[in-house]
């Protein structure tokens, strides 16, 4: 009897031996998968012979040419120095409109409060793209295209991110209202509640809400390559880059456009990494609460 | 007439008549039901809800004429309620239906008084110098583009005149200010009327101070929200006004302004986009259902393989044992946090032709001729799936991480103790939990998919291109990037509305079907 419970007990550990082994491969050749675009790209960054595609991976040169190029040679830097600009002014400004309109929705009862979350929900349904034709000229109208396109498209930015407001109400949503009325007994106005006692409470939403402002602009490729249309100073980085992969420049700008990539993913991606924690907070708890 | 109105109304009877058979039926067979087994449950709950959508259809159709009268008797409300508030008002509140702020000046409400006479002249000032003459121009779009003359040299100067595109653009500006200055009076009537009859009754109406520390307080909301809401106003709800309007104009390319005019045609956009008609001059339709078609497996199969696959990952690296956690989740979480167009476009090129994968597959003469990954039609299609894998996977396994810790590890337990295998578990308790908590983000993140403008854009831009379609599409176009490519290299702005209206309607739709088929899903009580 004993016997037999353990040669079943330890076919039951072989059989799960064998599956964690299964899964330590695929995790491993999934890693890869994932990492292999991020090694070529460093690569090809590095890579000191021919400007083009070539058939093989490692560089036979290493040097740091590429960038030399790119910060001599290119206007990538005034790209660079744009996307920063917008990606500071965003930070500020799409956290001040989101955390302002969720905490108003999530807070306060009042007149037309259900009709304004309708009519954001039934916006939000329209394809982005079809409102920026007419972003376009209602921007040209007030002159904030082509060189003064970074204003443009922070107004933009900011003008349109009140809609995404569903994440930090959702945040807003679990924090309990009995403190609101506790303070308003004693006296305090909203707007301290506000500052007071929900703002101390929100750091992850916050962090969150700033985070992604911050790192949205650097990837915003429709809006950008639409409201800088045809002024190659106001481009954002991924306007420029892009060019930079078509059939005309491919040949003497592929490891250049690989440094520019790396040049630019770095700095988003350390800080990306840094703030993991509360991306995964923010995802999820939106995700969760939909 | 006589006689046809009876016999709908008695087809509205059969109707209402089978619905509530229906209904009984599944009363009848409620034994047989709990009598199935799960699965079979659901399966015969989402039967139900289909058989039940022409009911709703119809009672959605009764509630119309409802909904109609209930804004007809609003507005008639709303005249009503100005016409008592002139009637009982004294001379200062009836003095201010015309100067705006008048009754305030004189009820000590300077502050108001000031900012609603400002209003009104700002108003008056643009009408005449600007709004007018647009909104008088919005019924024909202009006359005339542009008339030549000749100078004192013989030599002929163009004039532009009339430019379609700012009419329309101004005239839709001008209608939304109208709308605001209308809501502005309302309020500031109402505000004298409610003003006066508080001073009847003894009461000193709020100072403009009161008024301003009330913005900080009980009206906080308004201070809040005027800024965000007016941004949205401006930049998101006239552009879409604006291009909804555009879609019943000719406005492309051989009608650009300021060189040409472009007018009013009313639904011929939709009916090019829409005609069943495929032999016709125009493959605008032949175009748009092959590409919704596209659209729509695309949307389905990404968001669920992406769902599932996300899912599958998330439980290996959470399985208890699994050592380096950290590092995996690391890897996968760098996709997340490098900007899409660096990578994507990097992975673009090298599935190119003539890409590094192709290259090393010949050097390593797995294959002899290059294999057109982005290139040739199906395998592009296929391809695009697949990267967006890469893409997405990360995201679900965050999302389903967190939720996977949240379930309830006592509901393992008991399962294993009733010997549940692995797989049980999975498919009884790990699977509805997640369908149940991450619903809405399915749903959210299938309207995004429709929506995927960068996946596709930077991986193919729409290639390979086809004889076959119209209007610059290519085989992996979704609607949003051929919506981009008509108006950016097309210029074919008409119909670039047209398929924004039309997205916008299949959205509204799913979500539509979905937020009512979720009571059935949001089951709470049995996870709790």
């Amino acid at each position: 009897m004993s016997a037999e419970k353990t040669v079943k007990f330890r076919s039951k550990s072989r059989k799960e031996r064998t599956t964690r082994i299964l899964i330590y491969i695929l995790l491993t050749i999934m890693s890869i998968v994932w990492l292999i675009p991020f090694v070529y790209l460093v690569f090809q960054a590095f890579r000191g012979e021919s400007k083009s595609m070539v058939n093989y991976i490692l560089p036979k040169k290493w040097s740091f040419e590429n960038f030399r190029i790119l910060f001599k040679e290119t206007n990538f830097l005034s790209w660079y120095k744009n996307t920063l600009i917008i990606a500071l002014f965003n930070a500020v400004l799409q956290t001040v409109i989101v955390l302002s309109v969720a905490y108003a929705l999530s807070r306060m009862r009042f007149k037309g409060r259900r009709l304004i979350m309708n009519i954001m929900l039934i916006l939000g349904m329209f394809p982005g793209f079809l409102s920026m034709i007419a972003t376009y000229f209602i921007l040209k109208l007030i002159g904030l295209t082509s060189e003064n396109a970074i204003p443009g498209l922070i107004l933009v930015y900011a003008a349109s991110s009140g809609m995404g407001y569903y994440i930090a109400k959702g945040f807003f949503d679990t924090i309990p209202k009995s403190l609101d009325e506790a303070a308003r007994i004693d006296g305090a106005s909203r707007s301290r509640v506000f500052f007071r006692i929900i703002m101390p409470m929100s750091k992850p939403i916050i962090i969150y809400t700033i985070m992604m402002a911050f790192i949205a602009p650097w990837g915003d490729f429709m809006y950008a390559s639409l409201i800088t249309f045809g002024h190659e100073e106001a481009y954002n980085v991924a306007v420029g880059l892009y060019k930079w992969l078509d059939k005309e420049h491919i040949n003497s700008y592929f490891t250049v456009f690989c440094a520019g990539g790396l040049f630019v993913s770095v700095p988003v991606t350390v800080l990306f990494m840094a703030l993991q924690r509360y991306y995964v907070e923010g995802v999820t708890g939106g995700a969760v609460k939909g | 007439m006589k006689k046809v109105l009876p016999k709908i109304a008695a087809g509205f009877k059969k109707v209402k008549n089978k619905a509530h058979s229906f209904i009984h039926m599944k009363e009848e067979r409620e034994l047989e039901y709990l009598g199935l087994t799960p699965a079979r449950r659901k399966l015969h709950n989402i039967g139900v809800f289909f058989l039940t959508i022409p009911f709703m259809l119809f009672s959605l159709l009764k509630k119309i004429p409802l909904l109609i009268g209930r804004f007809f008797a609003g507005i008639g409300r709303f005249f009503a309620g100005i016409g008592r508030m002139f009637k009982e008002g004294d001379f200062k509140t009836r003095l201010s239906f015309v100067i705006m702020g008048f009754g305030q000046f004189f009820r000590r409400q300077i502050g108001r008084g000031i900012i609603f006479l400002a209003m009104e002249g700002v108003f008056i000032y643009y009408m005449i110098g600007f709004g007018f003459g647009y909104l008088k121009g919005l019924g024909s779009l202009g006359t005339e583009a542009v008339t030549k003359t000749l100078n004192k040299y013989g030599l002929e100067v163009l004039t532009y005149k009339d430019n379609s595109l700012k009419i329309l653009l101004y005239g839709v500006l001008t209608i939304f200010v109208i709308v605001g200055f209308v809501w502005t009076w309302y309020i500031n009537v109402k505000q004298n009327y409610t003003a006066q009859k508080l001073i009847e009754e003894g009461v000193r109406p709020k100072s403009f101070k009161q008024d301003v520390k009330s913005l900080a307080d009980e009206q906080y909301y308004k201070t809040l929200l005027s800024v965000p809401l007016l941004g949205i106003v401006v930049f998101t709800v006239i552009p879409i006004f604006f291009m909804i309007l555009i879609a019943f104009t000719n406005y492309d390319y051989s009608h650009l302004p300021p060189e040409k005019l472009f007018g009013w045609v009313g639904f011929e956009n939709f009916k090019t986009m829409l005609s069943t008609d495929i032999s016709g001059s125009s493959k605008f339709a032949f175009t748009f259902r092959e590409i919704l078609v596209w659209t729509m497996i695309w949307a389905l199969v990404a968001t669920f393989s992406n769902y599932f696959l996300g899912m599958f990952i998330a439980i290996c690296i959470n399985k208890k044992g699994i050592k380096f956690k950290k590092v995996f989740r690391t890897v996968l979480v760098m996709t997340i946090a490098v900007p899409q167009f660096v990578s994507l476009l990097l992975v673009s090129k090298m599935f190119a032709d003539e890409g590094i994968i192709n290259s090393l597959l010949q050097k390593l003469s797995v294959i002899s001729d290059k294999i057109g990954f982005l290139s040739t039609p199906t395998l592009a299609k296929i391809m695009v799936l697949v990267i967006n894998l890469w893409v997405g996977i990360p995201y679900l396994m965050l999302i389903t991480t967190g939720v996977l810790m949240n379930i309830p590890s006592d509901l393992y337990e008991s399962a294993k103790i009733d010997g549940a295998s692995g797989i049980k578990q999975f498919t009884k308790i790990t699977l509805p939990y997640m369908l149940f908590v991450t619903g809405p983000y399915l749903l959210t993140s299938f309207t995004a998919n429709i929506n995927n403008f960068n996946v596709i854009y930077l991986l193919t831009a729409g290639a390979p291109k086809t004889m076959a379609y119209d209007g610059g599409a290519g085989q992996t176009d979704l609607l949003i990037t051929w919506l981009y490519s008509l108006t950016v290299t097309n210029n074919d702005y008409k119909m670039a509305a047209v398929i924004g209206i039309l997205v916008f309607l299949v959205i509204a739709v799913i979500s539509l079907i979905v937020y009512n088929l979720s009571p059935a899903m949001k089951n709470e009580e049995d996870f709790q």
